[in-house]
């Protein structure tokens, strides 16, 4: 199946960024004529992708995070965030709530939020060269909505 | 700042306010902490009513806030949770641990 809409902008690993990823997300969305609550879940998810470049991906650099948005002609939201730093060894494992490399200020629980709030959630990773997150969301359309 | 704190009666009230993510939380993890280690609270209360978006790095002040009151032997008490905070602390199970008022 082929986008109808797609944007993308990348960015530094500042989290500070991490606000206008969440923004430019829930703008893009906005098309769909979501529910508060959907936008909410919208950003959450984006915000744990983000969040996790800036934090795990690039510890002790800067470096480049790419995130992409799609929209399907079903209503759906594809939202995949890309980055180029250290990857993950072992995705099951970093998967499981709870599971963290990071200290005190991290929950392990990013991964099961994006989880929770997507209906899929894949993550491909290679250790030294990066992690590819790539989530999908339905939309409900709203009775009375314009096609 | 981000977190506004007042302690009355060996119970420490914390208002957090504004977003509530990576980039906010280590703010407002080091003055919970100061205050904690200045108070000593028997009871904690967080109030989120001022949180406008939270994600898990608002699960990791919670529950840090939650250790720490029970080395302290108090208890923690988080109230006005907003809708969006509520289900990411839901979907993170904090609501088996605390109470969200
Ligand atoms: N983009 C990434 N690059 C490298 N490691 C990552 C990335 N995303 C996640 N990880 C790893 O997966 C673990 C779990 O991530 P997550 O569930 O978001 O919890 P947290 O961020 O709180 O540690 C992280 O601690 C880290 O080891
Ligand atoms: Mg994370």
């Amino acid at each position: 199946m082929k986008p109808i809409n797609e944007a993308m902008v990348s960015f530094l690993s500042r989290s500070a960024n991490e606000g206008f990823a969440r923004t430019a997300a829930a703008s893009f969305a906005a098309q769909l004529d979501p529910t508060l609550d959907e936008v909410n879940d919208i950003r959450t998810a984006v915000s744990e992708a983000v969040t996790n470049c800036i934090v795990h991906a690039y510890p002790d650099s800067l470096g480049l995070v790419t995130l992409r948005l799609r929209l399907y002609g079903d209503n759906t939201l594809e939202i995949q965030v890309k980055d180029k730093g250290v990857g993950i060894p072992d995705v099951e494992q970093a998967r499981q709530p709870m599971y963290t490399t990071g200290g005190a200020d991290r929950s392990g629980m990013g991964f099961t939020i994006m989880e929770s709030f997507m209906d899929k959630l894949r993550v491909r990773s290679t250790p030294g060269r990066g992690t590819v997150v790539t989530m999908r969301r339905r939309i409900a359309r709203r009775a009375g909505a314009a096609g | 700042m981000a977190i506004t704190c007042r302690t009355e009666d060996r119970s420490l009230y914390a208002a957090i306010e504004g977003e509530l993510d990576h980039h906010r939380a280590r703010e407002i993890l080091a003055e919970l902490d100061r205050q904690l280690d200045l108070e000593l609270p028997r009871r904690l209360t967080l109030d989120l009513g001022g949180v406008s978006f939270m994600d898990s790095s608002g699960i990791a002040v919670l529950l840090r806030a939650y250790h720490r009151m029970n080395g302290l032997g108090g208890r923690l008490r988080v109230i006005h949770v907003p809708q969006q905070a509520d289900r990411v602390l839901r979907a993170a199970g904090l609501d088996r641990l605390m109470e969200l008022e």
